[in-house]
């Protein structure tokens, strides 16, 4: 197709003409040029019907040519609900429409709005009940089906996100003239600026709005401004300030860039934002606002009609007016909505080229063309009352209406930042008030409106926030042009036949809103949530005024008292992507970690350590985990344990900050042994477990859990800060490897790989330590037996940790060493009743639920959590962690299956798993104090609802004496 | 998001710190005194204020040291921050 409403130049700012695209709209072809959004071009080629609305499938088209309205959201291939009027077109893209049944032009769900009178405000919550249970089966997936917008394309294709941090003394958002002019004047006083402006080309209105009869004012301001501040500001195009948080942190979003911008101070130039007329039909596809009309003409050279009629309230309308006959377009009438207007330079042009201007007078409704796709006529009626109108006027063939009443200014970051808004009753529009420390308006935001009034507005805001401006900055004079009123105090005109719309996302009509305040929803906030009102994509832009007045007359209130709803970020739609990033999880590898690649393992994750679940091919596991258990169990495994947290604890007080610390007892420690250690918060639940080592009289060597070792060290430290002990704690955990070799072969692999210290029984005891070297290597040896073998916790300095895992594997090749991984190491232990905090334990655990009262110590003064634990100790038990098997071809439970008795739940499991050793199905539970007889039996709810009966048995379930572990 | 000036490292941004609760909560010298409603209030009742409030932070992602903020809970104006062993400051 042709673009037949293509202007020639200059029209078309961001244009260029040299370089035709195509692209397809709803299965046609279409060309534009490179710089036009998608609603640009389309309108170019005369199309202007975009989408359905939301609620009666209504045809809509351009609103604002902002991006900050609905009506142009349609779908591309990978992402919906996109901005027709800010995304750019591109060769060979593919748009379609959203939202319909059938096709964009002939959707058959319009038929909806004929039954509108039945769907009033807040139907959902009046209808749709009866009888049972049709909500959830029939209208809940009617609704869903009907009301959703775009479709996520769940194949689309990954896109690269990612994020940038950036620091200035002043962020100015919008790059209009006073965004301009503050820029530049705080340049010159020395400030770090970065301006934010969401448009493709700073200047703001300055690139589109007419401000004087020659329409030249403004090219030439914009010019001079971009002059004053080239390379002495960071300018960031295309972007949008998403929001303001404290102390001026400023998420910007740039394409797939989130920019985090840490501003000492900010002043928002964000303008005003033109409000559309409240009349019947004023949704048509050819009625938009003024500034659209003048975006289309100036910024991308489309003619927006033919023959147009102008809505207007300020001088801005004669301003569109204007733009429309220089672009060859006629004007049918101007119908000014003031009685008496004051003269002003725009309006005398307008009459001088005969145009025919109706004061006192509006467009009272609009008619659609057949198949309703456009508005063919307006009706303009006198004005005789407060949205009321008598019969005269005219109706008038259109294609175009503009609708220029009045404006809001952009509160929503101002209000974020906790500014209020206020209601200036003589110049019927909203202020902002009690702005924030360091934060400054300049602009039309803060009713400085003319050219001349903006620049100098600008220049004020930076002097506002301190700087002192240069002499040619710091002009006083005031502006000799009055400031113009340019809002209607009354821009709605409700009609016996409805579909006048207040808020174009959601389809809500001025009776809507009357509704939802009869109906005891008067409060803004209420009236929000009751009927919806600014809860679409563009947020109550364009309908917040009209919101605030419908219900401010119908409580009997002031605007003032009346006011918005709460401004929240975001902003703007913005998208999951950008709040992601890029995909950045770091994760901890250990010294060995490619010795475990190398040998097959597959790795889980353990906090942000990768750690090898078992070694072996997945389709294998079962067989893979119960060799390696079998093998440590007869003969000897390895296992890398060097995520385990490490903690030294160092000073004289040693001792007794891990008395104080740490359940058991410490002082009595010979150096050279090892103890079980148990940790409770204030609280008395169980947090974390490991071994104390004492090296030394002042030095113990102390590990925790993998995951909990980040949350020990911290409690350590906040402990010690109240109590200042003279002790040193450091974190050591990233600086040691380790590896537990474990089977009845232990002691003869070490002694292979050679090591410098007598390892027999006698020398080296059960829950002993000591420093070695192993295979020449550096290392604390320590006898546990968390598997439940003899064993060696070999820890060396992670520099060695590859050395050592090597050594160890040469040294083991001859006894069959088996590497085992964190699969294995739960089987052998849970098969030794080792609880592992976090699993076995939960966040209202105390210690004698889970069998701890033997690391309780009796006999020192206090542990933290002693306190607590001695008063729940006084209650009745409530649970109990026990042991409990099952036959091997019983279903087995999971972590986490319910201990059913009767009809309730009386406990559940922790750990189950099948042990090879054993031939049973093993586990713990935690039961009702009733249940915990060895030999009772309780009933599991296994996947499937099938139930199992288990026995409860004796813990440990494997050498009960812990003999082997003695060897 | 705020701007957080630790006593160690100056100002940071509050993604680098973690909150922990009301400040100034000194755990009794002897425990064993206190009836189980007294231990309860030390561990579970803090003053949670409209207004200012005392409370303890950590520099999570820098020096990893506790310290003391005063900050307004519903401005969230911080007026001062202070290590363990300073005065606490009195805000008017």
């Amino acid at each position: 197709m042709t673009q037949d409403n293509r202007l020639p130049a200059p029209h078309g700012l961001l244009i260029d003409r040299q370089q035709t695209l195509t692209f397809k709209f709803d299965g046609r072809e279409y060309s534009g040029y490179a710089g036009d959004s998608i609603a640009s071009a389309l309108a170019a080629n005369n199309v202007w019907l975009l989408s359905r609305s939301f609620k009666y499938h209504r045809p809509r088209g351009i609103l604002t040519m902002a991006g900050q309205d609905a009506n142009t959201m349609v779908q591309l291939p990978d992402e919906p609900n996109v901005l027709a009027d800010r995304e750019a077109i591109r060769e060979g893209l593919i748009v379609e429409g959203q939202n319909y049944n059938g096709s964009l032009t002939n959707d058959r769900d319009m038929f909806v709005q004929n039954f509108a009178r039945f769907l009033p405000v807040g139907f959902y919550y009046k209808a749709f009940y009866k009888p049972k249970r049709i909500w959830e089966n029939f209208w809940e997936p009617y609704f869903r089906k009907k009301a959703g917008l775009g479709k996520v394309n769940e194949a689309a294709q990954e896109q690269y996100f990612d994020k940038k941090y950036e620091f200035c003394d002043i962020a100015i958002i919008g790059g209009g003239a006073a965004g301009l002019s503050a820029a530049a004047a705080a340049a010159d006083a020395g400030a770090d600026v970065i301006l934010i402006d969401e448009n493709p080309q700073l200047g703001g209105a300055l690139n589109y709005a007419r401000f004087d009869v020659e329409d030249s004012a403004a090219a030439a301001l914009r010019q001079q401004l971009l002059d004053k501040i080239a390379g002495r500001v960071r300018v960031f195009s295309n972007a949008v300030c998403n929001g303001w948080f404290a102390d001026h942190y400023l998420p910007v979003i740039c394409g797939n860039r989130l920019h985090k911008i840490r501003a000492k101070q900010c002043i928002v130039a964000g303008g005003n934002i033109e409000q559309p007329l409240v009349f019947h039909n004023n949704d048509l596809p050819g009625i938009m606002q003024g500034s659209a009309a003048q975006r289309l003409i100036k910024l991308y050279g489309v003619r927006p009609g033919s023959r147009a009629v102008v809505a207007t309230a300020n001088s801005a309308g004669y301003g569109v007016c204007l733009d429309l006959l220089d672009a060859g377009v006629s004007v049918a009438a101007v119908a000014d909505l003031r009685t008496d207007p004051p003269p002003h330079p725009l309006a005398q042009a307008v009459a001088e080229r005969n145009v025919k201007i109706w004061h006192g007078h509006t467009v009272y409704e609009a008619t659609p063309t057949a198949g309703y796709r456009h508005v063919s006529t307006a009706a303009i009626r006198p004005l005789s009352g407060r949205g009321t109108c008598s019969s005269g006027g005219d109706t008038l063939e259109c294609d175009l209406i503009c609708m220029s009443p009045g404006y809001m200014p952009a509160w929503q970051l101002p209000c974020q930042a906790g500014a209020q808004l206020g209601y200036d009753d003589t110049r019927a529009a909203f202020t902002l008030e009690n702005l924030p420390q360091g934060f400054a308006l300049a602009g039309a935001i803060n009713n400085s409106t003319t050219l001349a009034a903006a620049c100098r507005d600008g220049r004020r805001a930076v002097a506002t926030l301190g700087y002192s401006l240069t002499t040619e900055n710091n002009d006083n004079t005031s502006d000799e042009e009055a400031e113009e009123m340019i809002n209607t105090d009354w821009h709605i005109f409700p009609h016996p036949r409805g579909k006048e719309f207040v808020d174009f996302d959601e389809d809500l009509q001025v009776a809507d809103i009357l509704n939802a305040a009869a109906d005891g929803y008067d409060h803004v906030q209420l009236a929000k949530r009751y009927s919806t009102a600014g809860m679409g994509p563009s947020q109550g832009r364009h309908a917040a005024l009209s919101v605030a007045r419908l219900l401010a007359s119908a409580s009997g209130k002031s605007i003032a008292e009346t006011g918005i709803t709460t401004a929240r970020p975001p902003f703007a739609a913005e998208k999951l992507g950008v709040m992601g990033g890029r995909h950045f999880n770091p994760e901890r590898h250990t010294a060995m970690h490619q010795q475990h690649i190398a040998l097959g393992a597959q790795f889980m994750p353990a906090g942000l350590w990768l750690r090898p679940a078992y070694y072996g091919e997945p389709h294998a596991r079962q067989q893979c985990i119960e060799k390696e258990v079998l093998a440590v169990r007869n003969n000897v495994g390895m296992v890398d344990v060097s995520t385990l947290g490490g903690l030294e604890i160092c000073g004289s007080d040693a001792g007794e900050f891990l008395n104080r610390i740490y359940t058991g007892s410490f002082t009595k420690q010979a150096v050279g042994r090892t103890r079980y250690v148990a940790m409770c918060n204030e609280q008395g639940v169980v947090i974390d477990d490991g071994v104390a080592c004492r090296l030394h009289e002042q030095h113990y060597y102390v590990t925790a859990t993998t995951s909990g070792v980040d949350n020990v060290y911290r409690n350590m430290l906040r402990w010690n800060a109240q109590w200042c002990l003279d002790v040193d704690i450091s974190n050591v955990s990233a600086a040691w490897a380790a590896v537990n070799v474990a089977g009845v072969k232990a002691r003869e692999v070490l002694q292979r790989a050679g090591c410098d210290i007598d390892l027999s029984t006698e020398a080296f005891s059960y829950m002993a330590v000591k420093t070695a070297t192993v295979a020449g290597i550096p290392a604390r040896l320590i006898r546990v037996g968390f598997v439940g073998e003899m064993g060696y916790e070999i820890h060396v300095p992670a520099t060695f940790g590859n050395a050592l895992w090597q050594a160890l594997t040469a040294a083991g090749a001859e006894f069959n060493i088996q590497p085992f991984g964190v699969e294995a190491q739960r089987l052998l232990r849970l098969e030794k009743a080792h609880i592992i905090i976090g699993q076995d334990t939960d966040s209202m655990s105390f210690p004698h639920e889970v069998n701890l009262e033997w690391a309780l110590a009796k006999n020192k003064p206090f542990f933290v959590g002693a306190r607590a634990f001695e008063i729940v100790s006084k209650r009745p038990l409530q649970r109990r962690l026990v042991g409990f098997s099952l036959p091997a071809d019983s279903p087995k439970p999971k972590e986490a299956h319910l201990v059913i008795s009767g009809e309730a739940m009386s406990g559940r499991v922790t750990s189950c798993e099948y042990s090879p050793t054993l031939n049973k199905i093993i586990g713990m539970a935690y039961v009702t104090p009733q249940q915990t007889e060895i030999g009772t039996t309780i009933n599991i709810r296994t996947d499937g609802g099938v139930m199992a009966a288990a026995q409860v048995e004796a813990l440990p379930f494997y050498d009960a004496e812990g003999a082997r572990q003695k060897l | 998001m705020l701007i957080i000036k630790c006593p160690w490292c100056g100002e940071r941004t509050q993604t680098e710190f973690s909150y922990h609760g009301e400040a100034h909560i000194v755990r009794p010298q002897a425990p064993d005194e206190l009836s189980d409603e007294q231990w309860a209030d030390y561990l579970f009742f803090r003053k949670n204020p409209k207004g200012i409030h005392y409370e303890r932070w950590l520099h999570a992602a820098g020096c990893r040291r506790f310290f003391n903020m005063a900050r307004h809970t519903v401005s969230g104006e911080i007026y001062a921050t202070y290590r363990f062993d300073e005065q606490k400051p009195i805000i008017e």
